[in-house]
């Protein structure tokens, strides 16, 4: 019961930050065709700029200021990179964030050392928020599921309600149209990347002081980010939003199962030596991503809530 | 109406075909008869073994990327578990299990390329379904699950040191023991010619064809009748081959693989080395394998930061060359054909020395900040100068040059539309 209770907590909380993080890319794509490689790197410059702003002044200048500023440097490289390589079509896009994704984590090594930084958690968010079965959940997971919250409502009122996220809804269907209309549609889609890069800033400023802050966060992030999109349906925020939740659970209530494959399926003979046996599911964790997205390809080739097969 | 007789015979004539299509391969084959004779040494050896394999990688990779138009993220598994293959197999032939004692390790690519196609086909199945960018994320999610899976099914990828092998064994083929690196050489070259003759032929076949024209226009091919989705798969399968064959070429090279020769990483550097080397030009990876593989081997020892340049040369490729080197170097030739020589001189050589002056401007910036950050108190010092980061001459070079660069290259891409 223990373990159910945390792995449901913990899964929610990182569910939602892999959900700030698919979102963004998710905006992007739908709206651009651009699939954004870098996206993740996006996501590890957020928490290296909060660790500099929080070591100067304090963690709550960062969670503002380390997301804005990712975000401007997202819409400087759509300016600046994207907006030449698009005649070229969405291969060149994507291997343009390809490479981009190469050069962010050299000059982070660079600027900021190969090993990890020590970016913390503030101390006003340092204690333990409630107590069940007698270990306690720490109160900065439950700010990041608040925060978290916050943003997709904030998302979700500024697509559905306000009149800039029905331009923006309208430029993602019809691009011409809406230029023809006497919107600049090139604008919007330097704005689209720069906010869907900053809330791959603001997942990092979360999450960097949870895990790790180091130059390989970006590549352990990235592939199951990806995951997230393709599983929930390319292009559909609904099905992004719980393909997160589904593989953030998945991933921590199986971290919590002490149990092989060889306790499971013994009843059908599989022998606690063979290879397959000894495997545990504790073990598997990292995998089962990956796993739901070979079955979800399988069977629902659109993804959860994708409607049309691309 | 009348019918015309005479017609303009538009099929190349024996002379070009020989020009184009044997001749290369003529070459190719001297070039590589002739290696030896020079007495290359040790380094050389090495070096050149891992272009080898990269050349036949690389080319195994653009009949997905160029040819096919599929993007692939993971296309090492295919090397890998292809290389894997083969290292087990060097295992069976010097324990002669049942039939294998029989088979030379000259032999082994072909196991490779067996592994290889195998797991094309398997892999495939599902993911060819799609094309582009969602072809592109499955197969990065896929690499990802079989290199996790590397690591927990030990008996066949052996953990974290992977498995190792003994080329020494079985029967020797051609009198090669295959034992000192000269006569692995041999086998290098042997493999790669075939490789890329093989993959040239597939170019030619009604296949090669179909797959260049699913990656045009899908729909129309569906519309003459052809299944996208099965030409997309058969051409992945030979491609994975391919690139098993690359994976058997080094495992009796290296006569070791780890899990991660399964990795992004080596998936990444192989879509770079097609993508720089021009995925519109049969030769183009392999121009591109041969410098990078140089660049790898070479440019590491001289500077740690030489991803950086890795990345700085892809981004510039991808953004101000799309057609790689191969098309810069039949793009200069071209323009020596064409009309106004002079002028198309001018601007390539302005945008050139512009190119330059930017890399010197890139590679002060880069250099003088590894030295800063490492903080041992290290300097660049180049040519007798003292770049510290500190220094005004630093930034002044560096601004001087980058300045230049970008003042020239802009002067070229000017006159370029000015004469256009």
């Amino acid at each position: 019961m223990e373990t159910l209770v945390f792995g449901l907590l913990n899964g929610v909380s990182y569910g939602l930050l892999l959900f700030m993080l698919s979102s963004g890319l998710t905006l992007i794509f739908s709206m651009m065709g651009v699939l954004n490689f870098a996206h993740a790197s996006f996501y590890m410059l957020g928490a290296y700029f909060a660790f500099t702003i929080s070591g100067s002044s304090s963690f709550w200048i960062a969670l503002f200021l380390a997301p804005v500023l990712v975000g401007l440097i997202g819409a400087a490289v759509e300016r600046y990179g994207l907006r030449r390589v698009h005649p070229n079509g969405h291969v060149a896009e994507l291997l343009f964030t390809f490479g981009l994704a190469y050069l962010i984590e050299e000059v982070v090594k660079i600027v900021y050392g190969k090993t990890s930084v020590d970016y913390r958690v503030p101390d006003l968010l340092n204690f333990a928020a409630f107590e069940v079965y007698g270990a306690s959940f720490p109160a900065y997971r439950l700010f990041v599921i608040v925060i978290a919250i916050a943003m997709l409502i904030g998302l979700w009122y500024l697509l559905k309600k306000t009149r800039a996220g029905l331009i923006i809804q309208a430029a993602l269907s019809h691009p011409h149209m809406v230029g023809h209309l006497g919107h600049n549609v090139p604008l919007i889609f330097m704005t689209v990347f720069g906010i869907g890069c900053a809330l791959a800033g603001l997942a990092g400023v979360m999450a960097g002081n949870i895990f790790v802050t180091d130059p390989a966060m970006a590549i352990q992030m990235g592939p199951i980010v990806f995951v997230v999109v393709v599983v929930g349906g390319i292009g559909s925020l609904e099905g992004a939003f719980v393909a997160s939740l589904v593989i953030g659970l998945l991933q921590n209530l199986a971290v919590g199962i002490n149990a092989s494959f060889a306790d499971i399926f013994g009843f059908i003979g599989l022998s606690e030596l063979s290879e397959v046996g000894r495997i545990n599911i504790s073990s598997l964790a990292p995998v089962l991503p990956f796993l739901l997205l070979v079955l979800i390809l399988i069977f629902r080739p659109q993804g959860l809530m994708g409607e049309k097969e691309l | 109406m009348t019918d015309t007789t005479d017609f303009q015979n538009l099929a190349p004539s024996a002379g070009q075909k020989f020009r184009q299509r044997t001749l290369p391969f003529l070459i190719l084959a001297a070039i590589l008869l002739a290696i030896p004779m020079t007495g290359p040494s040790r380094t050389f050896y090495t070096v050149a073994h891992q272009m080898g394999i990269n050349v036949v990688f690389a080319l195994s990779y653009n009949m997905i990327l160029g040819k096919a138009g599929l993007l692939s993220f993971g296309h090492a598994v295919y090397f890998g578990l292809g290389g894997y293959l083969a290292v087990h197999a060097m295992g069976w032939i010097e324990e002669e299990i049942g039939l294998w004692g029989s088979i030379p390790m000259f032999f082994l690519p072909i196991i490779g390329f067996f592994g290889g196609a195998l797991a094309g086909a398997t892999i495939g199945w599902p993911s060819t379904r799609r094309a582009g960018t969602t072809f592109a994320m499955i197969s990065l999610g896929v690499a990802e699950l079989i290199f996790a899976a590397a690591f927990m099914f030990d008996s066949f990828f052996g953990g974290e040191q992977g498995i190792s092998g003994d080329r020494m064994n079985g029967i020797e083929l051609f009198g090669l023991s295959l034992g000192p690196i000269a006569e692995v050489y041999w086998f290098i070259a042997f493999w790669m010619f075939v490789g890329i003759l093989g993959m040239w032929a597939f170019t030619r076949t009604p296949l090669g064809r179909l797959s260049e024209a699913t990656r045009d226009n899908a729909q129309r091919v569906q519309f003459i009748g052809y299944n996208p989705q099965r030409v997309r798969y058969m051409v992945f399968i030979i491609a994975g081959g391919f690139a098993g064959l690359a994976g058997g070429m080094a495992a009796v090279n290296y006569e070791i693989f780890t899990p991660d020769a399964l990795s992004l990483l080596p998936s990444g550097f192989v879509l770079i080395m097609a993508y720089v080397g021009g995925i519109t030009y049969f030769v183009g990876p392999i121009f591109g394998a041969i410098l990078l593989t140089y660049m790898q081997s070479m440019l590491s020892d001289f500077t740690e930061a030489w991803l950086l340049y890795l990345g700085a040369l892809f981004i510039g490729i991808v953004m101000f060359a799309p057609r790689g080197l191969a098309g810069i170097i039949f793009g200069f030739f071209d323009g020596l054909r064409g009309a106004e020589r002079g002028a198309f001189l001018k601007g390539w050589i302005t945008s050139l020395v512009g190119g330059l002056f930017m890399l010197i401007g890139l590679i002060i910036l880069v250099e003088v900040s590894v030295r800063w950050s490492n903080g041992y108190g290290e300097i660049y010092e180049p040519f007798g100068l003292h770049l510290d980061h500190a220094s005004p001459l630093t930034w002044l070079l560096f601004l001087a040059t980058t300045g230049a660069g970008i003042g020239l290259t802009a002067l070229a891409n000017r006159h370029k539309e000015g004469t256009t």
